[in-house]
């Protein structure tokens, strides 16, 4: 599987994506500059997180519209997976590619900290190594993680199994409790009603390869690199 | 000429901001104030000939998000 990472000015862990995509599929990721403005031949396109343009104006809301998001809107709407981690998964909003939009942190603090998410659905290239239901523990490190889309919204996606992960405790039990930033019925990840585009604000990156004490995340990459076996 | 745009989040909208906000009036006393929601204002250099719906198209395009946001947008010649 080849995979390009865009990395925008303020991006700050396209390093260890590419370490984890290495670590499953053998391969180093091209590493794409913003301003480039055509991406290489690739099966998977990644908006890695960090704080591109500092975060101005809205989280991810400049580098929606960077030279390169031109392509990568092309590719994805036209089949290209494509995975959008935390900042990532701020930019993918912004572009319209996926509902919704994220808010800050209800509790107004920066959360970093290892989370429970609930596989919502399995049907989809990012999650079929899971089994629906399954629990898994990834890290967040977020201030605005906070998803949100409308009442409607929220019924239409979750009607078409648009839903991948919700936050919760150790047990797989969904509730206030276990929501970390306050997102709309307990929202970490989302696709796009094809499943070929997963936003999330976890970090699956990070429970890859040493020294994450659990190995999680992998399981996404590994879904992908099966899906185009 | 200037474009003046103010930029909120919509009703129902959850605003953790305008919240702290104004717990920290109380907690100065002020105990009149009921709610508080805070919001961005941006103030552009525009050609004379620009015109509102120019703006808007900026305001939908990048300056608010309308998911979570409502803008109000005013043109005032240079005084």
């Amino acid at each position: 599987m080849k995979a390009a990472i865009i990395v925008f000015p303020g991006t700050n862990r396209e390093q260890d994506m590419g370490l984890a995509l290495q670590a499953v599929t053998g391969h180093a990721p091209h590493m794409m500059w913003h301003k480039d403005s055509t991406l290489p031949n690739c099966d998977l396109i990644v908006l890695p997180g960090g704080f591109s343009y500092g975060d101005y104006l809205r989280c991810g809301a400049m580098a929606a519209h960077s030279p390169i998001m031109r392509d990568v809107i092309a590719r994805a709407k036209s089949g290209t997976r494509l995975l959008a981690v935390c900042n990532g998964f701020q930019m993918l909003v912004e572009t319209g590619l996926v509902p919704g939009a994220l808010l800050r942190n209800a509790s107004l603090h920066f959360i970093c900290k290892q989370v429970h998410l609930r596989v919502e659905s399995n049907a989809s290239p990012f999650t079929s190594s899971f089994k629906a239901g399954d629990v898994i523990h990834v890290p967040v490190a977020h201030g605005e993680g906070n998803y949100f889309a409308d009442a409607d919204t929220i019924k239409r996606m979750e009607d078409k199994d648009q839903i991948a992960f919700r936050y919760c405790n150790e047990n797989g039990v969904v509730d206030e409790s276990a929501n970390p930033n306050g997102s709309q019925s307990n929202i970490a990840g989302v696709f796009n009603d094809t499943k070929t585009i997963l936003g999330m604000m976890p970090h699956p990156e990070d429970s890859v390869t040493m020294p994450a004490k659990k190995y999680d995340g992998r399981k996404i990459f590994e879904s992908l690199v099966g899906s185009l076996s | 000429m200037k474009a003046i745009i103010h930029v909120t989040l919509k009703k129902g909208v959850l605003d953790p901001q305008g919240k702290a906000i104004a717990q920290a009036l109380h907690n100065l006393g002020f105990d009149g104030v009921t709610d508080a929601r805070q919001g961005k204002f941006i103030e552009l250099d525009v050609a004379a000939n620009t015109t509102e719906a120019q703006v808007k198209d900026m305001c939908d395009k990048l300056l608010a998000n309308p998911v979570i946001e409502d803008y109000r947008v005013e043109l005032r010649s240079k005084s």
